[in-house]
C-alpha cells in the first residue's frame, strides 16, 4: 500500500460535510461537470445543504444520462411492463442487475448484455473499443457467470471517408485485442458503413456467460459488519468523468480534446481478474458483487449499499492509487478499467485473501456494512460524503422529454424508391441481373466481413459450434449433453430511420429469424437503444417510437428483454445518426450437434424458399446502393415470423434440413450467394414459379428485402416429409432449386451465370481494398 | 430424432488402455488455452492432470503440455516472464534428463520453449502486424518424435491458427541445423501466415522429446468444433502420439 492517497496526506484543502454545513454559498463546478441548474437545485434540496466536493462528483456523474436513463427511464418501463407470466417463466433475474439471468434447464442459467462504447470509440478507438469489451465482461462476471463468448456490433461512416479507416483499424484492433486475450471466442457481430456515423461511430460489444443456478450473484451489500473491499487494477486519472463528459454530451470541434477522458484498458488483469473472481463464487466468499465501470466508486458504492439492507462506510484514503495526487472527487469519479468492488464477511477474510494472493491481484479493504442507512465516505477519518444511497444510484432526475413526429417525416415516407430518380435503368436483362448481383455483393455492407472476423480468435474455449459467417453464434454449454446458446445482433438504421416503431421491430424480428435459422429456440432479449439527443424532439420521438415498436414485439414473439443500454447524444452538431436500435437475441439448443450452418453441402439436395415476397425495396440495400433512403420499410409480421422460426427450429430438431440462411438486407440475391459461398458449393436456380406466385419480377424476387423469409437445403429422404410439415403449417413453401456440388457456379434462370470464383473474389476484395 | 448429429461425424473412440498415461497441462496467469488441451488429451484417452506455474513438483505426470495464450499479457516478449517460473525449472530438468520428459508447447508455449532454451530461435509480430486466426494446412515433415508418430511422414494437416506473434527466426547457422536434423517438425502448405523463416512452423529438440509450433492441435479434436475440413480432428494425432509412446514405454 505504498502509493494508496493515506501517504500523501492532507494535500488538498479537504471539503468535509462539516464545512459545507458551514459555507453554503461556496462555488462549486457543477456546470463543468455535466450538471443542469435544476439538477444541481435538486442535489442541493435533497442534501438539505450544499454538497462538498466530492458529493458533487458523485452526483454529477450518477445523474448524468449514461448512468441514469434520466431521459429514457419513463418509456423503457414497458419492457418491464409488457411481460405475460409466459415470458417470466425462465427469466431469473431480470432489468435492472449487472446483466439479466435466463434459465437454461438441466441447472443451468445464461446471462447476457449489450452495451456501447461509442464515444471513447470515436475519440480513441482502440482503447475505447477495448474497454467496451472489458465492461461488458465484468457485467457477466459480476452476475456469478464464466464468460464464454463476445460479439461485436460495429457502424462505421462512409468506407471511402478518410478518417473511417482510423475508427476501423482502432476499434477492430482494440476488440481483438483484448477480447482475444482474455480467451473469449468471439463468435458474430454485425459491420454497416454509412455516412451517418462518421462522427459517431458506434460499438457496441456484447458478452454472454454461463454458470449454475446456485452461482447466481446480485450486486448488494447487505449484513451489517460485512466487509467491502475494492480488487483488481489501482486506481488512476483515466476515464475521469467518461460517463458524464463522453457519453452524455454531443461532440463539438470548438471544445478541447477529450482524450483523457477515455480509460486505458489492461487485458492480462481482466483475464486474472475472471479466473480469481471464478474462484472466489466457487468458495462462496463474496457475499455481494459488483464491477467498477462508468461512475467507477461513485457508482459501485452507491448501487451496492441502495440495493443492499443498510448502509455502507468507506475510507477513501485506503483506495490504491496508480497516481497518488488524485483528489478524492477524482477517485470517486475515476472508471479505469479491471476493478471490482465485493462484500465479504469477517470469516472469509483470510480465505479471500489466499484466492487475492493465489492470483497476485491487489486489494484493499476499504470499510464496511452499516445498518444507519446512509452511505458515508471519509478521507483520514472525515466525513466528506454522507447521502441516502438511493438518491445518488436510483432517485436521479427522470425527464418526460418533449417529442413529435419529425415535419419531414411525411415527405421521406412518401418518397418511395420505385420510379424515383435513382430507380431509372433497373437491371432486367440477364447481364445486368449478374452485374447487379455481383455489385451488391461486393458493396460496403453486405461484402464478406472476414478481414475483421479473421482478427478475432474464434476458437478458444473449444466451444464454439457456430460463428460467423452463419447467422448466429452458438456456443455448448454442457460438454456432456450438448446443451447450448445461440446469439444474434440485428439493427437497421435506415428502416428505423424510415419508420422508428417498426424499424426496431424489424431489428428484433431479423435477430429472432437469425437464432431461428441456426435452430435455436429464442428465449430472451438485450438491447442497446443507440439514438441522437433527447433534447431534440424529432430524436426523442424516434427513442419513444422505437422502444413502444420493441417492447410490443418482445411480448408478441413472447421473449422478454433481460438488460441493455441507451446511449444518446450520438449526433454531430445538429444532426443524429439513423435511429439504430441494435437488439440481440438469446436462443437454446439442446444440443448443439443439431445447429444448422448457412451454407450447403451436399449435391442434390433440394433448395426451398419459406414465405413469400411483396415489392418491398424501400430502405433495401439496393436502394441504398443508388442513393436512396425514403418509403416505408417492409411489413413487419411477427406472427408470420414465429412460423418461421417454429419450422426452422423443428426442422433442426428432426434432421429435415441441411443448411439455412435467413432473408434480410440484400435479399433472395445476398442470401442465394452466401449460402453457396459458405463451402464453395455452387446451385441451380429457378425463380419463374415464384415469380408467377407472387406477382413480382425477377430483379424484384432477387433484391426485395420482405421480411419473415428463409431458404433451405433439404436432403432428398426429407424432402416429402419437410414439405408436409410446412403445408400441414400453411407455410409458404417453395421448391427454387437444387445444389449443384461440382458446377463450381451460382445458375439462376434469367441471370448470367455467376461463377463461385468470381462471386468469392468480389465478396472477399472490398474491406482489403480500403483498409489493406 | 436421427442418431447422428448434422456435423461432425462420429465421436471419437477412446482408448481405455490409454487412461493411466497422465499429461500434464500448465496454467500461468494469462494462459487461455489450457482447459483445451485438458479437453484434448481427455478425448484420446488420457489423464489430464492440471498444473501451475508456481508448483514446485511435477506431479507424477508422464508428459507436459504448455498451452497458448497471453502470459503474463506478452507486455514484454511473449513467454519471456513465464520463463522464469518455479515450475519451469522442474520441465526443463525433466526434459533434458535421461528419461526425457515430453513436452509440447503451443502457441505461447512453444515462445515460452524458446525463451527456456529448451528450443532455439524466437517469435516475433506476425510480418503483417494483425493478430490472424484461419484454418492452416501445415506438412508434418517428421513424425518420429514424441508428439508426431501417429501421424504419415508428409501427411498434411489442418489445425487452426491464432496468433499475433508467431513468425518464427532464427539465424541460417539455426535453420541450417535444424533442417539437417530433421528438427523441423511442421511447416505451413500454401501461404505462409506470419513470414516465419522456411515456412516453419514447428520444431523439435535434438532428442524429438520437446516439440513446440505455432498453430493450436488442440482446438481440433472434436468434430463440429474444429476446422471444417476431415471434420476437424487432424490435432488429436499429437496427444494419441504421446499417450501410445508414454503407454508402449511402460509395457
Amino acid at each position: 500500500m505504498t502509493t494508496s492517497a493515506e501517504t500523501v496526506g492532507k494535500k488538498f484543502n479537504i471539503d468535509t460535510v462539516e464545512n459545507a454545513a458551514k459555507t453554503p454559498d461556496t462555488e462549486l463546478p457543477w456546470a463543468e461537470l455535466g450538471l443542469k441548474q435544476n439538477e444541481f437545485d435538486e442535489v442541493v434540496k435533497v442534501l438539505g445543504r450544499r454538497p462538498t466536493g466530492a458529493e458533487l462528483a458523485m452526483y454529477s456523474v450518477m445523474w448524468s444520462e449514461h448512468c441514469s436513463y434520466k431521459s429514457s427511464k419513463n418509456h423503457l418501463r414497458q419492457f418491464g411492463e409488457k411481460v405475460t407470466e409466459e415470458m417470466k417463466k425462465d427469466m431469473l433475474v431480470g432489468i435492472g442487475e449487472n446483466a439479466g439471468v435466463t434459465n437454461l434447464g438441466d441447472g443451468w442459467a445464461v446471462t447476457f448484455k449489450i452495451e456501447s462504447h461509442n464515444s471513447p470509440s470515436f475519440v480513441e478507438p482502440y482503447q475505447g473499443a477495448a474497454t467496451g469489451i472489458g465492461g461488458i465482461v465484468r457485467d457477466i462476471i459480476s452476475m456469478g457467470a464464466r464468460p464464454v463468448a463476445v460479439m461485436d456490433p460495429l457502424r462505421f461512416g462512409a468506407i471511402d471517408h478518410p478518417d473511417t479507416a482510423r475508427v476501423m483499424h482502432g476499434a477492430v484492433a482494440g476488440i481483438g485485442g483484448y477480447g482475444n486475450s482474455l480467451g473469449l471466442p468471439n463468435i458474430g457481430g454485425e459491420m454497416v458503413f454509412d455516412s451517418v456515423y462518421q462522427g459517431n461511430p458506434l460499438v457496441n460489444a456484447l458478452a454472454v456467460g454461463v454458470m449454475r443456478h446456485e452461482d447466481i450473484r446480485l450486486a448488494n451489500a447487505s449484513g451489517k459488519g460485512n466487509k467491502v473491499v475494492l480488487f483488481g487494477a489501482r486506481t488512476g486519472g483515466d476515464g475521469i468523468g467518461g460517463a458524464s463528459v463522453l457519453a452524455s454530451e454531443s461532440f463539438d470541434d470548438t471544445k478541447p480534446s477529450k482524450r483523457p477522458a477515455v480509460q486505458v484498458g489492461d487485458p492480462f488483469a481482466e483475464k486474472v481478474l475472471i479466473e480469481c473472481c471464478l474462484e472466489l463464487f466457487k468458495g462462496s466468499l463474496v457475499e455481494g458483487i459488483q464491477d467498477l465501470g462508468a461512475a467507477g466508486i461513485s457508482c459501485a458504492t452507491s448501487e451496492l449499499a441502495s440495493n443492499g439492507d443498510g448502509g455502507m462506510q468507506v475510507e477513501l484514503t485506503s483506495v490504491l492509487l496508480r497516481d497518488p495526487t488524485l483528489t478524492p472527487g477524482e477517485i470517486l469519479m475515476s472508471e479505469s478499467q479491471e476493478r471490482m468492488m465485493a462484500v465479504v464477511t469477517p470469516e472469509n477474510i483470510a480465505a479471500f485473501e489466499a484466492v487475492m494472493d493465489k492470483w497476485a491481484v491487489e486489494y484493499s479493504w476499504l470499510g464496511e456494512v452499516t445498518d444507519t442507512g446512509r452511505l458515508i465516505i471519509t478521507w483520514e477519518g472525515e466525513v466528506i460524503v454522507d447521502v441516502d444511497p438511493r438518491t445518488v444510484a436510483h432517485d436521479g432526475p427522470v425527464y418526460d422529454r418533449p417529442y413529435s413526429r419529425p415535419s419531414w417525416q411525411d415527405s421521406v415516407q412518401a418518397d418511395t424508391f420505385t420510379g424515383s430518380v435513382q430507380d431509372a435503368g433497373r437491371p432486367s436483362t440477364s447481364g445486368e441481373l449478374a452485374a447487379a448481383v455481383t455489385e451488391l455483393i461486393a458493396s460496403p455492407n453486405m461484402c464478406s466481413k472476414a478481414w475483421i472476423t479473421k482478427q478475432y480468435d474464434r476458437y478458444v474455449g473449444g466451444n464454439t459450434a457456430m460463428a460467423f459467417p452463419d447467422d448466429a453464434g452458438v456456443v455448448r454449454v454442457d460438454e456432456e449433453t450438448g446443451l447450448g446458446v445461440a446469439l444474434a445482433t440485428d439493427a437497421n438504421g435506415r428502416y428505423t430511420y424510415l419508420d422508428p416503431y417498426h424499424g426496431a421491430q424489424l431489428a428484433l424480428a431479423e435477430a429472432y429469424r437469425n437464432v431461428a435459422t441456426s435452430g435455436a429456440v429464442p428465449m430472451a432479449v438485450s438491447d442497446c437503444l443507440n439514438f441522437g439527443s433527447p433534447e431534440d424532439p424529432d430524436v426523442m420521438w424516434q427513442l419513444a417510437e422505437a422502444i413502444r415498436g420493441l417492447s410490443d414485439a418482445c411480448m408478441e414473439l413472447g421473449v422478454p428483454v433481460t438488460g441493455g443500454n441507451v446511449s444518446l447524444y450520438n449526433q454531430t452538431g445538429t444532426v443524429p445518426i439513423h435511429p439504430s436500435p441494435v437488439v440481440a437475441v438469446l436462443g437454446k439448443l439442446d444440443d448443439v450437434a443439431r445447429r444448422t450452418p448457412s451454407g450447403w453441402k451436399e449435391d442434390g439436395q433440394a433448395i426451398y424458399l419459406l414465405g413469400t415476397t411483396a415489392a418491398e425495396l424501400d430502405g433495401s440495400e439496393w436502394s441504398n446502393l443508388r442513393g436512396h433512403l425514403g418509403g416505408l420499410p417492409p411489413k413487419v409480421d411477427l406472427s408470420i415470423e414465429r412460423q418461421l422460426g417454429e419450422i426452422l427450429i423443428n426442422a433442426s430438431r428432426d434432421g429435415m434440413i441441411d443448411a439455412a440462411h435467413d432473408l434480410s438486407e440484400g435479399g433472395l440475391a445476398a442470401a442465394l450467394v452466401e449460402s453457396s459461398l459458405r463451402y464453395g458449393v455452387g446451385a441451380r436456380i429457378a425463380l419463374d414459379e415464384l415469380v408467377e406466385r407472387d406477382g413480382v419480377d425477377l430483379f424484384t424476387a432477387l433484391f426485395s428485402e420482405t421480411q419473415g423469409r428463409a431458404i433451405v437445403s433439404v436432403p432428398r429422404s426429407e424432402e416429402i416429409r419437410f414439405k408436409d410439415m410446412c403445408t400441414a403449417r400453411g407455410f409458404a413453401h417453395l421448391r427454387i432449386g437444387v445444389v449443384d456440388a461440382a458446377s463450381g457456379k451460382l445458375e439462376i434462370n434469367g441471370v448470367d451465370e455467376l461463377s463461385l470464383d468470381a462471386l468469392s473474389e468480389a465478396h472477399e476484395a472490398t474491406l482489403p481494398k480500403y483498409f489493406g | 430424432m436421427t442418431e447422428l448429429p448434422l456435423i461432425g461425424g462420429a465421436p471419437v473412440a477412446v482408448e481405455p488402455h490409454l487412461v493411466g498415461a497422465k499429461i500434464g497441462v500448465v496454467t500461468f496467469p494469462g494462459t487461455l488455452d489450457d482447459r483445451d488441451a485438458a479437453r484434448a488429451v481427455r478425448l484420446a484417452g488420457g489423464t489430464a492432470v492440471a498444473l501451475w506455474h508456481a508448483d514446485t513438483e511435477l506431479a507424477d505426470v508422464d508428459a507436459v503440455v504448455i498451452p497458448g495464450g497471453f502470459s503474463y499479457g506478452d507486455y514484454l516478449r511473449a513467454g519471456a516472464i513465464s520463463r522464469f517460473a518455479p515450475l519451469m525449472s522442474k520441465i526443463i530438468d525433466a526434459a533434458n534428463s535421461d528419461a526425457k520428459l515430453p513436452v509440447l508447447g503451443i502457441c505461447n508455449g512453444f515462445q515460452i520453449l524458446t525463451e527456456s532454451h529448451l528450443l532455439p530461435g524466437s517469435m516475433i509480430k506476425n510480418d503483417h502486424l494483425k493478430f490472424l486466426c484461419r484454418d492452416q494446412v501445415l506438412r508434418v515433415e517428421n513424425n518420429t518424435t514424441s508428439w508426431t508418430s501417429d501421424y504419415e511422414a508428409d501427411q498434411e494437416i489442418t489445425v487452426p491458427l491464432k496468433n499475433q506473434d508467431g513468425q518464427y527466426i532464427a539465424d541460417d547457422k539455426t535453420l541450417d541445423a535444424l533442417e539437417a536434423e530433421g528438427r523441423v517438425v511442421f511447416r505451413y502448405v500454401g501461404w505462409n501466415p506470419n513470414g516465419s523463416r522456411r515456412d516453419i512452423a514447428g520444431i523439435s529438440n535434438a532428442a524429438g522429446n520437446v516439440v513446440g509450433l505455432m498453430p493450436h492441435p488442440e482446438h481440433a479434436v472434436e468434430p463440429g468444433f474444429g476446422p471444417e475440413s476431415n471434420d476437424g480432428t487432424d490435432g488429436l494425432g499429437f496427444f494419441t502420439s504421446v499417450l501410445n509412446k508414454i503407454v508402449g514405454g511402460a509395457q
